[in-house]
């Protein structure tokens, strides 16, 4: 393969099991980025992104309050297949993230699939991690192929917040379960005597850890008292988020996006609906949204509930040549980390980023591109202190020194969560094309998207521009 | 401070000191912000209360409350007056009466606290430095907000507030809520604490005549109270308290952290109960029938924790996995330290060292759980009798504090070291005491029931008997506790006892509750002991007539020595006596144990301070007279020991007064 051949260091990889390309190559770097090493190792199969794509992330409970999850699920998966050109009976393997289920359609990767109309013969399951569960259907789909089980999949995401379900109480469930075997009326009507009022009260789903019953974004706020972060600087990084996103809109740069004509609409959504651009002062007015009156977590400085959906198209390098594809970039190396759900529930980036750049053999300069999952602006500023802390790093990361901060000139150029929007299931599908279009974009080699998911997760992964990606 | 006052006045001065000064905070035009995190009680709590604003952190160490009455005192610096004002008069009662604490959330429910502020993980500084600091960010900011105008401390209470206190106007209101708490107080105490029906009077001066005279109220109450023996007692328990949660073998080589538990009775199943917060527990029983109810009273113990909202469900289900239930001893082989709660018998228990000695691991401790059988016996049978000892606790394991460890000669120090540090993660209060028959607590206690059912065949009625043992003090009277801990049991430890102190331990014929036994009369467990008990039956428990029955057949003639205060001495001096004795004899290593070991363990009167503050207070010669009297009538069972006649000529005390 000609990937293997680009390896520089091949030997001393197959002694340690490591890539080894920054350290020993300074000048290289300051050479530039095409002469940048690829990131290929011998013996393991090159995946490529060919593509991906995504419906326009909108506020939920609004354009597309009446849809069903699986509609945005199907309409991703059409656009991919429109965008690539790609036939359907040619995927043979379909993971799609998700984290609040429609329980109507609980493996929504399959019903989304033979919605859209691909083969009845192509297998297709869902995962669920949190904000990450597109990063690991992506990463479940990784594994299949480099194992040799498929040569070509579609991994995706996507989230409803529109609609969301609403249980009846425990007590409710259990009396309504009993009725269906109820057969006399006698039965029946000693099943109802058991109600009281409060079997009436319904049971609603929160964004809070099961496993501490607290909130994420009361989380969030503690976290940002744990790094000082002020709330002036978050409001900064939350404009900064949405100025970015709303000049590559602008700019036409959000590639990614394919539009939905919502039935019954009169014209097609084409863009995401929660990018706003507001003064700073108007920032500043907001009071705390979770911890009164002295938090510093507000409605404009946290992600807000998104629906969405996203798919990519992936498969070996070697199947894409075969079939004349161009891939926009190789998915390398990722690596999943967890910690203490309650006081470090948010600092999965600061603990993935440096194991994932030391898998791949990579330093914090070597990477080009940065895209972070923002679920708080709060959120993204104490990762970057965590990363940035001596203290931190050897208290509760092992190493001997700080890891050092990303360069903020290549971070989330293209804004972010904050700005675009963050529906659960389908965002990382979203951070990996944004890396992918922006190495192409800014003539970058490395990306690095790193996120953080409830229960204390995050992920970390690795991508590298593929020399016939184009825009 | 307090216990150099000698008078009630001086103390009485104290409290009006503290009381001034913490008006002068009160009055303060500037805004005071009190910053709480960790316990807060007492006068801690009583300079908060003076504060404008207070803010506390919601963690488990931060605790609020006024824990005076449990030292025999009531809150002398505006406390009583200050926790009304802030809250409502159940609660203030409640609370006061109580000692109890509470945890920043429900203190701001209750209006105690205006802010609860949550604690910080890791940051850029230890979480606990950065909590402190973050706490103390938002009280200046608050203090400043306060200063400004911008806030303002929001006391709303609540409809049922203040509905009760437009009530409170009326005194028939007034009467009906004192009566009903005093009643409680008097159910709880039987009026032998003066405490908190001192803390009553006070609260009925400030409902009836308004603060200014529950201020002089309090700081007179605190001074009559600080000046009396119930106080100093309880001072002094408070005192050894401490002292036993403290490891005064020094840390051992190694902490131990899984803990092997052999027989899932109700014994068994307390002590994994105890140890699974803080160890991996290996329940082993002989029958899986036995071991899943073993495994569900723990399940049930962490259920009722978390219905409390002591720990949370996911707490609950953490806890609950370091518990591993086994039918064989597989799992021992990485245990650090075995506790067997088998049947007292020693055949038994040997037959377990040697079948556990084959599979744990060379360092590993085995503890037997044993009320009466001597570890010098049990350790017979043990390749390593130095890494024998003796762990005797207290039935329902989770309530009791008590845990009685027992040394044999040969045992290490640093396997003492281990076991005292096991029964301090257990959260118990440890003494430490020699062996020999009964130890300590069981020795004790037997020489007092050995009395109780000499006075029972004396035709004493058992409810007059357990009035009697109350009425001095003790939480439970002699029979009901027999009933309870199983007539069987008594009889068990009775018969061995007779065997090594015999004149000495005289009392009832031996053969009575063994007759009892055969006659299936057992205590509480089969339904009928001295008294019946009936699943779901409420009220005085009638006496078992088929008990009188057998008693009777061994019935013996009065010698006069029948009064009241007779009938109590007679219990509560062949108790002291043994208790001095122990001492005298080693088994106890100091009173404070002692003390320690008859109040948390078999309930000695709290307020005394124990059988040998008791002796102080009382005066060693007093007692010698007393029991002169009964050794005229009853002979050697109540010849004072020799330490109890070297006070009472030397009028030497225990403890020193400071």
């Amino acid at each position: 393969m000609a990937a293997q051949i680009s390896r520089v260091n091949s030997v001393a990889f197959l002694r340690s099991g490591t890539r080894n390309v920054s350290t020993t190559l300074p000048a290289l770097y300051a050479a530039g980025q095409k002469t940048k090493p690829s990131l290929a190792r011998p013996n393991q199969k090159n995946i490529v992104l060919v593509d991906a794509v995504r419906t326009p992330f909108l506020l939920s409970g609004t354009n597309y309050a009446k849809l069903m999850p699986h509609d945005l699920a199907r309409n991703a998966l059409l656009g991919l297949v429109q965008k690539t050109g790609f036939p359907k009976e040619l995927v043979e393997y379909i993971a799609f993230g998700t984290v609040i289920q429609e329980v109507k359609t609980s493996n929504v990767a399959r019903e989304a699939a033979l919605g859209a109309g691909f083969s009845e013969k192509t297998p297709a399951h869902t995962v669920t991690m949190a904000c990450i569960s597109s990063n690991q259907a992506m990463s479940t789909c990784i594994g299949y192929m480099q194992s040799g089980v498929y040569d070509v999949c579609v991994a995706g995401g996507v989230e409803f917040m529109s609609d969301v379900p609403i249980r009846h109480s425990r007590k409710m469930r259990s009396v309504m379960l009993k009725a269906n075997k109820a057969k006399t009326v006698g039965q029946r009507l000693s099943l109802l005597s058991q109600l009281d009022l409060k079997a009436l009260i319904p049971e609603l789903p929160a964004v809070a850890e099961f496993s501490t019953g607290e909130t994420m974004g009361h989380s969030a706020d503690r976290l940002a008292a744990s790094f000082n972060i002020s709330r002036k600087d978050q409001d900064a990084f939350a404009l900064r988020s949405h100025q970015f996103a709303h000049d590559a809109a602008e700019k036409g740069l959000l590639s990614d996006i394919i539009p939905y004509q919502v039935p019954g609409q009169d014209k097609p959504i084409t863009c995401d609906n929660g990018i706003r651009v507001s003064a700073p002062e108007q920032l500043q007015k907001l009071k705390p949204a979770f911890i009164k009156p002295h938090g510093t977590v507000t409605a404009a400085n946290a992600s807000f509930l998104t629906d969405g959906a996203s798919a990519c198209l992936m498969m070996t390098e070697d199947k894409a040549k075969q079939l004349g594809l161009k891939p926009k970039a190789y998915l390398r190396d990722f690596v999943y980390v967890s910690q203490d759900p309650k006081d470090q529930l948010l600092l999965g980036p600061a603990y993935a980023t440096p194991r994932v750049l030391e898998k791949a053999g990579l330093g914090m300069n070597d990477i080009d591109v940065w895209e972070v999952h923002e679920a708080f602006a709060a959120q993204i500023l104490a990762n970057l202190s965590a990363m940035d802390s001596d203290w931190f790093c050897k208290t509760y990361m092992g190493r001997s020194g700080k890891v050092g901060a990303p360069d903020m000139s290549k971070f989330n150029l293209w804004g972010g969560s904050l700005s675009i929007g963050h529906p659960f299931g389908a965002t990382g599908v979203r951070l990996a094309i944004h890396a992918a279009n922006r190495l192409i974009h800014e003539d970058g080699k490395y990306a690095c998207i790193a996120a953080c998911a409830a229960g204390g997760q995050g992920v970390g992964m690795i991508i590298e521009r593929h020399p016939d990606g184009k825009l | 401070m307090l216990q150099k006052c000698k008078t009630a006045e001086e103390a009485s001065k104290l409290s009006k000191a503290c009381q001034d000064l913490l008006l002068e905070v009160e009055h303060s035009k500037k805004p005071v912000v009190a910053a709480i995190m960790g316990s807060c009680l007492g006068g801690g709590l009583e300079v908060a209360m003076a504060c404008h604003y207070r803010i506390a952190v919601t963690e488990s160490k931060t605790v609020l409350g006024l824990p005076e009455v449990l030292l025999g005192l009531l809150p002398g610096g505006g406390g009583t007056q200050r926790f009304l004002q802030l809250t409502s008069l159940p609660a203030t009662l409640d609370m006061i009466l109580t000692g109890k604490s509470v945890k920043a959330d429900k203190a701001k429910k209750l209006g105690l606290v205006d802010l609860t502020v949550q604690p910080l993980g890791p940051g850029l500084d230890k979480p606990d430095q950065q909590t402190l600091q973050h706490l103390e960010k938002v009280a200046v900011q608050t203090a400043e907000n306060l200063a400004s105008g911008t806030i303002k401390a929001k006391r709303e209470k609540s409809v049922t507030d203040r509905i009760l206190a437009a009530a409170l106007k009326y005194n028939f209101v007034k009467d009906y809520i004192f009566n009903k708490a005093k009643a409680q107080v008097m159910k709880q105490t039987n009026g032998l604490y003066p405490a908190p029906l001192k803390i009553l009077e006070v609260l009925r001066t400030t409902v009836d005549k308004g603060f200014e005279a529950g201020y002089v109220a309090e700081n007179q109450g605190f001074g009559q109270l600080a000046v009396t023996k119930e106080s100093r007692g309880l001072i002094g328990l408070f005192q050894g308290q401490t002292e036993c949660k403290k490891n005064r073998f020094g840390k051992p080589e190694r902490s131990a952290k899984t803990i092997g538990v052999i027989g899932a009775g109700l014994m068994g199943a307390g002590i994994a109960q105890v140890s699974v917060k803080g160890f991996e527990v290996l329940l082993k029983d002989a029958a899986a029938g036995g071991l899943a109810r073993g495994q569900n009273q723990v399940y049930a113990g962490l259920e009722k924790s978390m219905k409390r909202k002591k720990i949370t469900s996911f707490e609950r289900d953490r806890i609950a996995s370091n518990l591993v239930g086994t039918l064989n001893y597989e799992p021992f082989k990485h245990c650090d330290m075995v506790i067997e709660a088998v049947f007292e018998d020693l055949s038994l228990k040997h037959r377990i060292v040697k079948e556990v000695e084959a599979i744990i691991p060379e360092h590993c401790i085995f503890a037997t759980n044993t009320s009466a059988l001597p570890i010098t016996k049990i350790a017979e049978a043990s390749k390593r009798p130095e890494k024998v000892i003796g762990m005797h606790y207290f039935s329902p394991v989770d309530k009791m504090q008590l845990l009685e460890i027992i040394t044999n000669p040969k045992t290490s120090r640093d396997t003492i070291a281990s076991a005292v540090d096991v029964g301090l993660r257990q959260g118990k209060v440890v003494i430490t005491v020699g062996d020999g028959p009964g130890f300590y607590t069981s020795r004790v206690l037997s020489f007092m029931m050995a009395e109780a059912y000499r006075l029972l065949l004396e035709g004493v009625e058992p409810r007059k008997l357990d009035k009697l043992g109350k009425s001095f003090g003790f939480p439970v009277g002699p029979v009901t506790l027999t009933d309870e801990v199983g007539i069987d049991v008594g009889a068990h430890i009775g018969e061995y006892l007779t065997k090594c102190f015999g004149e000495r331990f005289a009392g009832a014929n031996p053969e009575v509750l063994n007759s009892l036994v055969k006659a299936g009369i057992t205590g509480r467990k089969s339904g009928k002991g001295f008294f019946v008990y009936e699943k779901g039956f409420k009220g005085e428990k009638p006496v078992c007539t088929e008990a009188l029955d057998v008693l009777k057949k061994y019935s013996l003639v009065p010698k006069g020595l029948q009064s009241d205060e007779d009938i109590q001495f007679r219990l509560a001096s062949r108790f002291i006596n043994e208790a001095l004795l122990c001492l005298e004899e080693g088994i106890l290593a100091n009173p404070a144990e002692g003390d320690i070991g008859a109040v948390f363990g078999l309930g000695f009167p709290p307020f005394t301070g124990g059988p040998f503050r008791f002796v102080d207070e009382f005066g060693a010669d007093k007692l010698v007279t007393i029991m002169r009297k009964f050794e005229a009538a009853y002979g050697k069972c109540f010849t004072p020991c020799q330490l109890l006649l070297d006070h009472s000529k030397s009028n030497k005390k225990f403890y020193v007064r400071a």
